[in-house]
């Protein structure tokens, strides 16, 4: 498929809001904010372990690493974090396969953890995510980054890193796409019908 | 999925997702102090034995409670099934208690299957921890999640299961899951410890089912070696002479052990007769995957609670 002009709409029912490009400079940007907020290479800096969630968190986790890496030459520790065991809402939804949960070797006993998600909503994840992590150790301070924050949120929980504030309709559904797991970089508003 | 019931007709690529949920629960609980999770908050599994176990029983509910769910344990010894209570009556006292799920163990076969007819309109689901002679699943699929950790894979593997396939029904489950995913299995057994038939036994048809009464001559092809347990409690009659000639015959000595390939495994489903089904030394040697089998058990049998008890309530 050719690309579509910078510009020219999308199909009513499926909207670019983010190019690759875009999704890019947007993780650099929140590297740059990572950095600055946790004093990141300076001296008597506490360590910063970033664990993505998975399925998507986990590959915007380890682009995140990369980019604080190029910026700050500081080696933040990753990892994934399953919380499928955690979640409130198993009941209502078919039966979900589990993901990963892969520590760093160093584990993340009193580090600072920044749980990295795709796109943050009613913050349900969120609540599983602290829940998850407070069974594999005790980290001295939890932040959270995500790459969308849509709104629609069911419970006292925000981001301290956000890429980019998505005003949507509940009937709209956000989905972030990554090479890793998709094939291309592109974050995509989904209108479904009913109620837009 | 509403019940599990046993591995004949069950669909390879739900056992797939058993066995992916198992390995993740696994990994997920690999080195944790408090090894609990909430996922099954607020559901009763009540394990309803009526013959005698052990580790099955143990092992469901660990594996329920570490999912964090309320176990009950009833025994038929202690429960009004000794005053002649019919295992119907029990069975929906049960789900009007609230049980969420029942693992039952029985002596008759097919006794899983008449629950989960009886509680049919109901949301209670059953879990066959062994009927009779006939299925013992959640056994096949530990075998199986042993197999694939010690083998990488049982596609194209050959299998000997050795023993009394006539009472066992770890045999029979083992047969279906193993088959279903592609391995060759070879039933060696006395011609008395055999069922009428068993030719015939229906086969996934991924792999295949032969019958051979010569262990020796099996044994330097087997990839992994599953020893039976001689089930003196249902024998009416003689089934071979002498516990000696069948240890003589059938029993996995260390002679025999050394004729097995390098890498090939010796499972054993629990509780081993010590010198009569396998030698001591065997069964204590690397090669032997008894404790992993048992191990696994749990985190099995939590996929199994998982995939019955956390999806859509209303789902099939």
């Amino acid at each position: 498929m050719p690309p579509r002009p910078r510009g020219a709409p999308e199909p009513a029912e499926r909207r670019e809001l983010l190019s690759a490009g875009d999704v890019a400079r947007t993780i650099a940007r929140m590297a740059h904010q990572v950095i600055e907020k946790t004093s990141l290479g300076a001296s008597g800096a506490r360590p910063v372990v970033l664990l993505g969630i998975p399925t998507r968190g986990a590959p915007l986790a380890t682009r995140l690493a990369t980019r604080i890496a190029d910026f700050s030459e500081v080696q933040v520790p990753v990892g994934t974090l399953d919380v499928t065991l955690y979640r409130d809402d198993l009941r209502r939804k078919p039966t979900r396969p589990l993901g990963q949960t892969a520590l760093p070797p160093g584990g993340i006993e009193d580090a600072l953890v920044i749980l990295v998600d795709d796109v943050l909503f009613s913050g349900r994840t969120i609540r599983a995510a602290l829940d998850a992590l407070r069974d594999v150790g005790r980290p001295r301070a939890v932040q959270l980054a995500v790459l969308v924050d849509r709104g629609h949120r069911e419970l006292p929980i925000r981001a301290d890193y956000v890429g980019k504030n998505v005003p949507t309709a509940r009937s709209e559904e956000v989905h972030a796409l990554f090479t890793e797991t998709d094939g291309r970089d592109a974050v995509l508003l989904h209108r479904t019908g009913e109620g837009a | 999925m509403k019940h599990l019931l046993g591995t004949e007709g069950l669909d390879p690529a739900t056992a797939l997702a058993i066995l992916d949920t198992a390995d993740g629960l696994k990994r997920t609980l690999l080195g944790r102090e408090v090894k609990k999770l909430p996922t099954l908050r607020g559901r009763t599994v009540i394990t309803c034995f009526y013959e005698d176990s052990t580790r099955t029983r143990v092992s469901f509910e660990i594996a329920g409670k570490w999912m964090s769910a309320d176990v009950v344990n009833v025994s038929a010894g202690s429960s009004s099934a000794k005053k002649g209570e019919s295992l119907r009556d029990t069975a929906l006292t049960l789900a009007a208690a609230g049980a969420d799920c029942v693992v039952v163990r029985h002596p008759a076969s097919g006794a899983a299957h008449r629950l989960a007819s009886w509680l049919a309109h109901t949301n209670t689901s059953v879990v066959n921890a062994g009927d009779g002679t006939h299925e013992h699943p959640t056994q096949a699929l530990l075998d199986m999640a042993t197999l694939r950790e010690r083998l990488g894979s049982v596609e194209g593997r050959r299998i000997a299961v050795v023993g009394d396939v006539l009472h066992s029904r770890v045999a029979r489950s083992n047969v279906h899951l193993l088959t279903s995913f592609g391995a060759d299995v070879v039933l060696v057994a006395p011609p008395t410890l055999l069922p009428t038939g068993v030719a015939d036994w229906p086969v996934g048809s991924a792999g295949s089912l032969r019958v051979s009464h010569h262990l020796d001559a099996e044994l330097p092809t087997a990839d992994a070696v599953m020893m039976l347990r001689v089930q003196a409690e249902r024998m009416h009659g003689g089934f071979f002479p002498s516990a000696r000639e069948y240890s003589i015959a059938y029993g996995l000595s260390e002679a025999r052990a050394a004729m097995l390939p390098d890498h090939a495994v010796v499972l054993h489903p629990g509780p081993m007769l010590r010198g009569m089904e396998i030698s001591a030394a065997v069964a204590d040697s690397p090669r032997a995957a008894i404790t992993q089998q048992v191990a696994n058990g749990v985190h099995v049998r939590m996929a199994v609670l998982y995939h019955l008890l956390a999806g859509e309530e209303d789902a099939a």
